[in-house]
């Protein structure tokens, strides 16, 4: 006959795996907080719009398909404003797009989040011309910059898994509630 | 057909209107004045043994500081019967910033005026429907002009479109970074 002993209490001792994160092992229960559930599939499911506006769309098109496979991050390309939470301003933004820009932007669901793919998207590029927006923080908040011209896909993942890590942070200093209290004071203030 | 004969034919059929004829490295052009334009790129198109049928392209020169008259509307044409090729270049002054519109000759011609006319601001006397077509349609001044800032930034003459979206961005770009 064997005879088990165990030195700790699996079904209710619980076990922090990261921070803010803890695990009962015998219940197969996580405590968390609510948060950090919403944070995590937020970030686990950034779904980017299907939206290009020049030589930067092809090398995002190239980390969609199967040799990047975007896919494995939970990025799936939408071809609505309505279903998408990020928009990769990939290529050129002109000033005659820019009002098209800004409207599907405020089409998106809150929270949204805008990653600006390349040189043009970050800050004109070589385009100092009369017809070029220098950069799309001109007219949007920009999460995360992706230098380059165009940026690799690699460089593109690269980004998006900063952004990633930005909400991540984001849910462990704020709170749920404390986005929604800065909304509606920023609201007021309108 | 050899292109200095063509050349000579056209000098021969239209004497005052061509100003001068020129080769070099076996590409031709012949300089008209404005009034003639039509005359003669319809004379290029429709003779058989010239049937300039293709009209590659429509463009301007911005010739501002160098020399009067300041502009040069410039015709590329091609015949594919004959597989040969001339540019007609027609002077225009900055006063009586216009020219006839061939658009009825070649239909391209009607997006080629078009771009002209948001570019450099000449006007194509008969165009079906003269407004911008690269450029939104309330844009002020054009841009390929050589008197046009060269940056981004337009100061005054900016898009009023663009200058109010820049306004507004202000607020949502506050309220969610």
């Amino acid at each position: 006959m064997r005879s088990l002993t165990l030195s700790y209490d699996y079904t209710t001792k619980t076990i922090e795996v990261e921070k803010g994160i803890k695990i009962v092992p015998g219940a197969n229960t996580i405590i968390t907080t609510l948060d950090n559930i919403s944070s995590w599939g937020r970030r686990s499911s950034l779904w980017p719009l299907t939206f290009g506006l020049a030589c930067c769309a092809i090398e995002m098109m190239a980390a969609g398909a199967s040799h990047y496979d975007l896919d494995r991050f939970g990025i799936i390309f939408r071809a609505t404003p309505r279903h998408s939470d990020v928009m990769i301003v990939s290529g050129t933004v002109t000033k005659k797009m820019a009002p098209v820009v800004v409207n599907i932007y405020h089409q998106m669901p809150e929270p949204r989040y805008v990653i600006a793919m390349g040189s043009c998207a970050c800050s004109g590029g070589v385009f100092n011309t009369y017809s070029t927006v220098q950069g799309v923080d001109e007219i949007l908040p920009v999460d995360v910059y992706i230098p380059g011209c165009p940026p690799r896909p690699e460089a593109l993942i690269e980004g998006i898994l900063k952004l990633q890590e930005k909400i991540k942070n984001y849910s462990e200093k704020n709170s749920l509630l404390d986005f929604h209290k800065q909304k509606k004071i920023n609201h007021r203030k309108k | 057909m050899n292109l200095i004969e063509i050349g000579k034919r056209i000098k021969d059929k239209f004497p005052e209107k061509v100003l001068w004829f020129r080769c070099f490295r076996e590409e031709c052009d012949i300089t008209v004045i404005k009034e003639g334009i039509r005359d003669i790129l319809e004379y290029l198109k429709k003779t058989p043994t010239l049937e300039f049928d293709y009209l590659i392209d429509l463009t301007a020169v911005d010739f501002l500081g160098i020399r009067e008259p300041r502009f040069d509307v410039v015709y590329h044409l091609m015949s594919i019967k004959h597989r040969h090729r001339i540019r007609v270049k027609a002077q225009v002054s900055e006063e009586d910033c216009f020219i006839d519109s061939v658009a009825d000759i070649w239909i391209i011609a009607d997006w080629f005026e078009r771009e002209c006319f948001d570019m450099f601001g000449i006007e194509f006397k008969g165009h079906p429907s003269l407004k911008r077509i690269l450029m939104p349609e309330d844009w002020e001044g054009y841009p390929l002009r050589k008197d046009y800032p060269v940056s981004s930034d337009l100061g005054d003459k900016e898009w009023k479109a663009y200058k109010e979206l820049k306004e507004l961005s202000k607020e949502w770009k506050i309220n969610e970074s």
